[in-house]
């Protein structure tokens, strides 16, 4: 159904025009209740087992504020290097839609609780970029509906829809940014490098588990060009819920080949929400705003204001947890990688481990080298993060104190991993029931080298001759000798003196 | 004070899904106008020092702590569904979209 949309190559429409962004992130806070009841918000509830009167918007029903929700939005904010409102309020925003069971949802209007702010995103060859944000407000989430008879629970050819309220009025946070111009090409890597620092950002503050997968983060990319150089925004298209890094960037993608190929075709673009597609990266139309929305917002009469004591608010930034981006410069300077060394680490969701490798005792090449290595593709192997790995950070940090020590190899630390990884228990263990030492019984190794120069007097000569590179050779064959269980660098040594060969 | 049009009145109709004959729109465009005059005299007393209120107490931060409370049983959460399938509120199919 989208083999029709005209596309224009990227490049071309770059050539042509500026885009311009807008992102709006839509948070769900980890609070135990939900924004303005006691209802539980664990998930995998039953349906409607977690509703009360109030989210269910019963007559009668008052909402209180959850603490912790206020709590928790003031300190998004914070980290976010926004202003935190003296007073504001809660609004009614007015609609008709079965996930609202109040027909109106409790958010907020002109009064955000956090507003003008920012929050610098790295890209992924360290430039850095500023977004600046609009604001962020507190509202809350709606049910989930399902939608039967159709084609797998798509509205379009359905004949009733079923509503599961437990979800409804859990709390969210709503970050919206300033338009984001000046990108140019790199629009889409921004968008998608910005909604993963607010991820990383979330985390940190332990606010959410923000878990793209799960909806407890989704953003709606907002999407307009103009003609280079210019100076006036376009019409812009609102792509909804897009549900993860890469398809934040693939739909900012294709919205600018879209709306170039409009514009160049002569035609106006058309202000509408785009549902995007999972399986080919396209967006479609879904509803038109043919009239500005008329949501008819009013200040919450059940609600009073929200009034943060300037102590509580200084108390809040007090507690804010280094910000994630300083923290990786900061760990970056220390272990001494690259900016794109250091993106790879985070992408492969590595850095709490290797964090956490060198507090146990490990020295920071050797926990990155276990961790991005080895253990990365072990992870990648099992679907999981490498976090999740039924390794501790202590064991890889055990290992790799054994290699220090010159008590195991890497082949052996890899033998040693894989016994852990596979329940034998910790690297000591594994290391004594699978006889897992190296050879460091000098006499032996002698006898070993004596063996492989003697097999091998071609190559030997050509050691004696200054060919020191040669000497690989030997050392294989002498690994192979002890069955891989000699210290390499050592066996090494002993060629070498053996030869009479200095090493360069 | 300016009137309520009959364009108004139809546009909130719309949006609250009300269904009003033409003489309807009229008759509920004068009402709209008197309350919305018998409200605005507030603006007469009221000056610029009083803040606008949204809420008849002089109350902020009400807040409570983020502990569960017990939830109603969905059988009790559906009592007063129209209609229900799979332990969900069922609905008519929703149309405007997609």
């Amino acid at each position: 159904m989208t083999a029709t949309t005209d596309l224009v190559p990227y490049e071309e429409a770059l050539a042509s025009y500026d885009p311009v962004m807008g992102l709006e992130v839509h948070v769900e806070l980890g609070t135990r209740t939900k924004m303005f009841c006691g209802c539980s918000t664990e998930l995998g509830a039953p349906p409607n087992s977690q509703t009360c009167p109030t989210c269910l918007g019963l007559p009668g029903a008052l909402p209180v504020m959850n603490a912790t929700g206020v709590e928790s939005a003031i300190r998004i904010g914070l980290a976010l290097h926004c202003e935190i409102a003296e007073w504001c309020r809660f609004a009614r925003k007015n609609y008709f839609y079965p996930d609202m069971p109040k027909n109106f949802q409790t958010s907020q209007y002109d009064e955000p609780i956090a507003f003008n702010g920012y929050l610098d995103v790295q890209l992924e060859d360290g430039t850095t970029f500023r977004v600046e944000i609009e604001r962020a407000h507190m509202e809350e989430d709606t049910g989930k509906s399902t939608h039967v008879g159709g084609a797998t629970g798509r509205i379009h050819g359905a004949s009733h829809s079923l509503l599961d309220y437990n979800r409804a009025g859990i709390p969210l946070i709503e970050i919206v940014t300033k338009p984001i111009v000046g990108a140019g090409e790199r629009a889409p890597e921004v968008a998608r490098a910005y909604v993963a620092e607010l991820r990383e950002l979330i985390r940190a503050l332990g606010v959410s588990e923000a878990r793209m997968e799960m909806g407890q983060m989704r953003c709606d990319v907002n999407l307009s060009l103009m003609p280079k150089g210019g100076d006036k925004f376009g019409t812009r298209s609102e792509t909804k819920n897009v549900n993860s890094l890469r398809s934040v960037e693939r739909a900012a993608r294709f919205e600018i080949q879209r709306h170039a190929a409009v514009l160049r075709s002569g035609a106006t673009v058309v202000q509408e929400t785009r549902h995007f597609h999972e399986d080919d990266g396209s967006t479609t139309s879904g509803r038109v705003k043919e009239e500005a929305e008329d949501y008819r917002y009013f200040p919450e009469p059940d609600l009073v204001p929200v009034a943060p004591s300037r102590a509580w608010v200084d108390e809040l930034r007090g507690s804010l947890p280094e910000l994630p981006l300083q923290r990786r410069n900061r760990l970056r300077e220390q272990w001494g990688v690259s900016a794109h060394d250091m993106q790879s680490i985070l992408n492969a969701g590595a850095i709490e481990p290797i964090v956490a490798t060198i507090e146990a005792g490990a020295d920071s090449a050797a926990a990155r080298k276990w961790w991005m290595g080895e253990l990365a593709r072990h992870a990648n192997e099992a679907g999981v993060e490498p976090g999740a790995l039924p390794i501790s950070p202590e064991q890889v940090a055990r290992v790799a104190v054994l290699v220090k020590e010159g008590s195991l190899n890497d082949k052996l630390a890899r033998q040693v991993i894989e016994g852990v990884l596979a329940g034998e228990g910790g690297p000591d263990e594994v290391v004594e029931k699978r006889g897992l030492k190296v050879v460091s019984d000098e006499g032996a190794l002698a006898a070993a080298v004596e063996e492989a120069i003697a097999g091998n007097a071609a190559i030997a000569d050509k050691i004696r001759g200054g060919k020191v590179a040669a000497a690989g050779a030997l050392v294989g064959a002498v690994m192979k000798a002890t069955r891989g269980q000699a210290d390499a660098a050592r066996v090494k040594e002993l060629i070498l003196q053996k030869l009479g060969v200095g090493e360069s | 004070m300016p009137g309520i049009t009959r364009e108004e009145v139809a546009h909130l109709a719309r949006l609250a899904r009300l269904e009003l004959k033409p003489e309807e729109l009229d008759h509920f465009a004068g009402q709209l106008d008197d309350i919305i005059n018998a409200v605005a005299r507030v603006s007469d007393v009221a000056d610029q020092d009083v803040p606008p209120t949204s809420h008849p107490l002089p109350l902020t931060n009400v807040m409570r702590p983020d502990e569960v409370r017990p939830s109603l049983t969905p059988q009790q959460a559906l009592s007063g569904a129209p209609a229900e399938e799979q332990q969900r509120f069922k609905v008519p199919q929703i149309l405007g979209e997609e």
